[in-house]
């Protein structure tokens, strides 16, 4: 090959490329290794990840639900997988179908009327949402409840920092949890948006209709966002109590933990912000014997051809993981997402009634709650915590002194479908017993 | 080969104007429409809205592109071409007529002056290829 | 004797339809164990208004076997990597190793939550620790960072650092002097949308009839002082590595600015030379491009941003560290590092992304980088570069070749001979399709006319780009004595080409259920700005 081109030798193929800049020596990266070689390796390391074989009560942004075998086999099919952004529609139509279905999909869950083909995760859908909501309105205040999750706030601070946008937060309230609209003092005609999470950082379920009254009263959007999307099988959605933009984190939604990504930010609005909303979108198309197909379409919000002015600079969005939410929402069904819903409250509702029952625990927010809810413990939180990981092997929640050390004995606890009566059982009977031992 | 009407001024953004009175009808030329391709959307302003020449008033796209429109008169608007919201095609089919765009009251009606004429738009836009 | 026997029929195949369309009420995919707790009245856990109304209507009603069939049949009307070359300029798609998507699903790192203790999380936390450490070894600059989800996320997070830094250095009222971003007009459209998130203008540089950034033009623009920064890839997306990019470093520095580099095109440059010694002060990788993790159809990726020493402090936070602790029981007094997240980082621009990054792409880059070694990545190099070489000589007796210079990893032609004869960019790039390619990257970079952007990468043997170049030269030849066959194509996909422009005057984002079609497109009709 070397002849054909003309090069005398493989080093004579970065003659653009300085001398002094070319590596003399090889990189300092291991050698090579064999596969057996490399997964005893990874293997190895797994071990060490103590707390992927916990029992598990976990939340605070990232859940622990059934995944059904489909959902993976079918993701392994390399023409999903390794197939790249679908620009040539006649043979990309799985991709594009797909995205249409997820698209359909989002739709119906948060009960708005478009949805984009998916953001990197739900704490940057949620910045990008605030983003949106300025381009709308031109205004350039935005309220943020303290009630949501304390990391997505943090990456809302991050993308307004420059963007001339004003994030203020509006505490919540003690005694139930909860974001009252009597806490958005700021609000004003200068407001561009309410941000809230709903259930909220606390597992506790915001009153949307009311915040949504609150902010339209001046002009303002109702954004809400949603960390635990197996909700949307049980609660009212977003859409039908007056949101004007809804994000969400979909990796309820067949898609594992793994330490935190890829995951996948689910994105919807109402017809009228189409030309707003970042992302890719995916439309229905004819060629010319009416033939239906799909398209990547409204590109000219995007930034490969409106660049600085673009609704946003992503590109590469969780294609895959949203292929991935889209196959688990399709295999459980309008049935079997309502059911692990119902699942989820019921095994939650019966946790929190026993943990309620020990001597020295209480669940402080009185407001409702969905799957996820704060105890509060008679010793520090961390202790108890590590206590009952190290003696019992479970995860009993997520204590609160991470995020607020004014809430040292507070933990949140998780529960899902997939944890057991007998699970739960021992959570409550091991909190009973590493209490004594703090 | 593209049209260009007598009866116009011209602008180097490729923008059109036709004086009726003391407003001014605009739009984008033929040579636009067709290097743009098929038009799909069609940003305009609100009536009331004022402009000074040059001024950016909306945009125009087509699947693949964005192109900004500039009015070449200074002035304020009295009439959007709505319909364009339902047939942006119109811009294509019939860019000086149908495919009309903003009307605005002219703030100095002499302005029209320093644009290009047909003949000097199509020698401008013959240069440009 | 004549036959009524039906010998072929279309199968359902080619034709199935949206899943909603298949839905059937009653019907099951997936069955949960019965509830094992006690249970109450939903109406006691959750108020009446609380509850959802709708009963997810609308939502499809198939069985496991339906979500099968749909799904595999849609995904054989897609071209991927497995099937062959992929020479999407700008997007190294190249293999996707099945090794690394076995380490992803390890169940221990699969089945770990981001807010597990960390001294439960060490195996994880290594496997960050490792990954940036070869990042920082590969692109010369120490300060890495795992956590953008995406290029476009690095780029933010890059430029957001280079903000930062001059607030710091300069005091923020001598930063606001300086608000302009310097972007070649070859670049990809990401790079100035970051940059306008970071608060930046524009202002575009020229390119040299060579194709390389114009000196004398940088120069200039330098020479207002308000210049925060260059964003440059290289090798560009021309393809062709900026020769004097330490030149180019030194007059932004001299002017007080700093230097952004976009990772995209590093497959020219792993193993060969490093950004970190050219002068650059801050890149950002992409792990789905550079180091093979699966593209998925539009993602996930992962976007990791490297730095200098002096940028570190603005990195995003937490940072994964190690800090020596006394060792447990297994080894007695020995000190074990004991890796862990550290937030303490004052000067830092924060967090971009909850969590710690697209840790299942991490997993894959690491197994990639391990897998190859310090030989197999400079070999990949090599390869890849050939083979754009080889694809540059072969193409050159039929399309026009807008830049001498010798391409590294990638290459650009443009239609112009073609387009004597009505034929363009995109017509070749459909009838490619017909001849089993999945076409190049096209119109892109946007400083070449009708750009056709051809990036093998080192996945492909010589075969297969023999087959490619014959290809183009057939094409080539259809162009000339029979345009129309390449006017029309594809010929042979399910779908020929689609009304785009039809699908974005009349918006049909979504399906919906038949019986309110009607009222449904007359709102979708009248959508307004």
């Amino acid at each position: 090959m070397l002849e054909e081109i003309g090069a005398a030798s493989i080093e004579n193929l970065f003659d653009s490329i300085p001398q002094e800049l070319r590596l003399r020596d090889h990189l300092n990266v291991p050698a090579a290794m064999p596969e057996l070689e490399l997964l005893k390796r990874f293997d190895e390391m797994g071990t060490r990840n103590q707390a992927a074989r916990r029992i598990s009560f976990l939340g605070g942004g990232a859940y622990s639900h059934y995944i059904p075998t489909v959902v993976d086999s079918l993701l392994s099919r390399s023409e999903f997988f390794t197939a790249y952004t679908p620009y040539q529609p006649e043979i990309s139509q799985g991709t594009l179908q797909s995205i249409f279905e997820f698209q359909t999909l989002v739709c119906q869950l948060t009960g708005m009327d478009i949805a984009n083909a998916s953001m990197y995760d739900g704490s940057t859908a949620m910045a990008e949402a605030v983003l949106m909501a300025e381009r709308v309105t031109k205004r350039t205040k935005v309220i943020a409840s303290s009630a949501i999750h304390p990391q997505y706030l943090e990456v809302a601070h991050t993308y307004v920092q420059h963007a001339g946008i004003d994030l203020e937060h509006a505490v919540y309230c003690a005694e139930s949890g909860t974001t009252l609209p009597e806490s958005l003092s700021g609000l004003d005609d200068q407001t561009a948006a309410v941000v809230v999470q709903s259930p909220n950082f606390f597992g506790c379920i915001e009153d949307l209709a009311a915040l949504a009254e609150k902010a339209h009263s001046v002009g303002a959007l109702l954004i809400v966002t949603v960390t635990e999307a197996m909700s949307f099988g049980l609660l009212k959605s977003p859409g039908a109590c007056g949101a004007d933009i809804v994000v969400a984190e979909g990796q309820s939604f067949g898609v594992p933990l793994s330490f935190g990504g890829p995951y996948v930010g689910l994105f919807a609005t109402r017809d009228k912000y189409a030309r707003q909303i970042p992302g890719r979108l995916v439309g229905e198309a004819y060629d010319k014997n009416g033939r239906r197909g799909f398209v990547l379409t409204l590109a000219t919000r995007e930034q490969h051809i409106r660049r600085e002015k673009a609704t946003s600079n992503i590109c590469t969005n969780e294609g895959l993981i949203a292929l991935a939410a889209t196959i688990y929402l399709e295999t459980m069904g309008r049935r079997g997402v309502q059911e692990a819903a119902r699942q989820c409250a019921q095994k939650a509702h019966y946790a929190s009634r026993e943990i309620e029952k020990l001597e020295g625990f209480s669940i402080p927010f009185s407001a409702p709650f969905f799957n996820e809810f704060v105890v509060h413990a008679p010793v520090d939180a961390a202790s108890l915590l590590e206590k009952l990981a190290s003696g019992k092997g479970i995860d009993g929640g997520i204590a609160l002194s991470r995020f607020d050390t004014a809430r040292a004995n507070d933990f949140l606890v998780c529960v899902t479908e997939t944890n057991t009566k007998e699970q739960i059982d021992a959570l409550v009977a091991g909190l009973s017993s590493s209490t004594k031992l703090v | 080969m593209a049209n260009v009407p007598d009866n116009l001024h011209y602008s180097k953004d490729h923008e059109w104007v036709r004086v009726e009175g003391d407003i001014a009808v605009i739009g984008i030329t033929d040579h636009a429409q067709d290097q743009l391709g098929d038009v799909v959307y069609v940003e305009l302003p609100k009536a009331g809205d004022e402009f000074a020449a040059n001024d950016s008033f909306g945009s125009v796209e087509s699947v693949k592109a964005v192109s900004e429109i500039f009015t070449p008169v200074t002035g304020k608007i009295t009439e959007t071409n709505d319909s364009l919201n339902d047939e942006p095609e119109k811009v294509n089919k019939d860019p000086y007529g149908d495919g009309w765009m903003i009307k605005m009251t002219m703030k100095s009606p002499g302005e029209v002056d320093s644009l290009l004429t047909a003949a000097e738009y199509e020698d401008f836009t013959k240069a440009e290829e | 004797m004549a036959s009524n026997i039906t010998k072929v029929t279309n199968h359902i195949s080619p034709n199935e339809a949206l899943i909603f369309e298949r839905s059937q009420p009653g019907r099951a995919g997936f069955s949960l164990p019965a509830l094992d707790v006690d249970e109450s009245s939903i109406d006691e856990i959750i108020p009446r208004e609380m509850q959802r109304e709708d009963a997810l209507e609308g939502m499809p009603e198939v069985t496991e076997v339906d979500v099968v069939r749909h799904f595999t049949r849609m995904s054989t009307w897609n071209y991927s990597i497995d099937q062959g070359m992929y020479p999407l300029g700008s997007c190294t798609m190249k293999y996707n190793s099945r090794l690394n998507e076995k380490v992803a699903r390890i169940a221990d790192f699969a089945n770990l939550h981001p807010l597990a203790s960390e001294s439960a999380a060490q195996g994880a936390l290594q496997v960050i620790y490792e990954l940036q450490q070869h990042l920082a070894e590969i692109t010369g600059l120490p300060g890495v960072s795992l956590q953008p989800a995406a290029g476009a996320h690095g780029e933010m997070t890059g430029i957001m650092i280079i903000r930062a830094y001059i607030d710091a250095r300069d005091g923020k009222e001598a930063s606001a002097q300086r608000r302009t971003m310097l972007i070649p007009d070859s670049a990809h459209g990401t790079n100035p949308a970051s940059a306008h998130l970071s608060g930046f203008t524009v202002k575009t540089i020229k390119s040299t009839a060579e194709g390389l950034t114009d000196l004398d033009h940088l120069r200039e623009l330098c020479a207002h002082g308000n210049v925060a920064g260059l964003m440059l890839t290289n090798p560009n997306t021309l393809g062709l590595f900026e020769r004097n990019i330490q030149e180019i470093c030194r007059i932004v520095h001299d002017a007080g600015g700093l230097v952004y580099m976009d990772g995209a095109n590093m497959n020219a440059l792993v193993g060969i030379a490093r950004p970190g010694d050219m002068g650059v002060d801050v890149i950002h990788l992409n792990l789905h491009k550079t180091f093979s993790t699966p593209h998925g159809g539009g993602g996930p990726g992962s976007g990791p941003c490297c730095c200098t020493k002096e940028l570190e402090p603005f990195l995003p936070v937490p940072r994964v560290v190690a800090s020596t602790s006394v060792g447990d029981s297994d080894s007695e007094h020995r000190l074990k590092p004991m890796l862990r997240l550290d937030y303490d980082y004052p000067q830092s621009i924060g967090r971009v992304k909850a969590f710690l990054g697209n840790y299942g792409m991490m997993l894959r880059a690491l197994a990639y980088i391990l897998t190859h070694g310090y030989d197999g990545l400079l070999e990949a190099t090599q390869a890849a570069v050939l083979n754009a070489r080889y694809i540059a000589h072969g193409l050159l007796t039929d399309y026009d070749k807008p830049f001498d210079s010798d391409p590294m990893h990638e290459v650009v032609f443009t239609d112009k001979r073609q387009a004597r004869k009505g034929v363009h960019t995109l017509d070749i790039a459909k009838r490619l399709i017909d001849y089993g390619f999945h076409p190049m990257t096209i119109y892109f970079p946007l400083i070449v006319s009708g750009a056709m952007l051809i990036e093998p990468t080192e996945s492909v043997g010589r075969q297969e780009l023999d087959q490619f170049i014959e290809a183009m030269r057939s094409i080539a030849k259809e162009a000339v004595e029979d345009p129309e066959l390449v006017l029309n194509a594809p010929h042979s996909t399910r779908v020929g080409r689609l009304d785009e422009a039809a699908a974005a005057r009349k918006p049909v984002l979504r399906w919906k259920p038949a019986a309110t079609e009607s009222a449904e497109s007359r709102s979708t009709a009248s959508h307004s700005s």
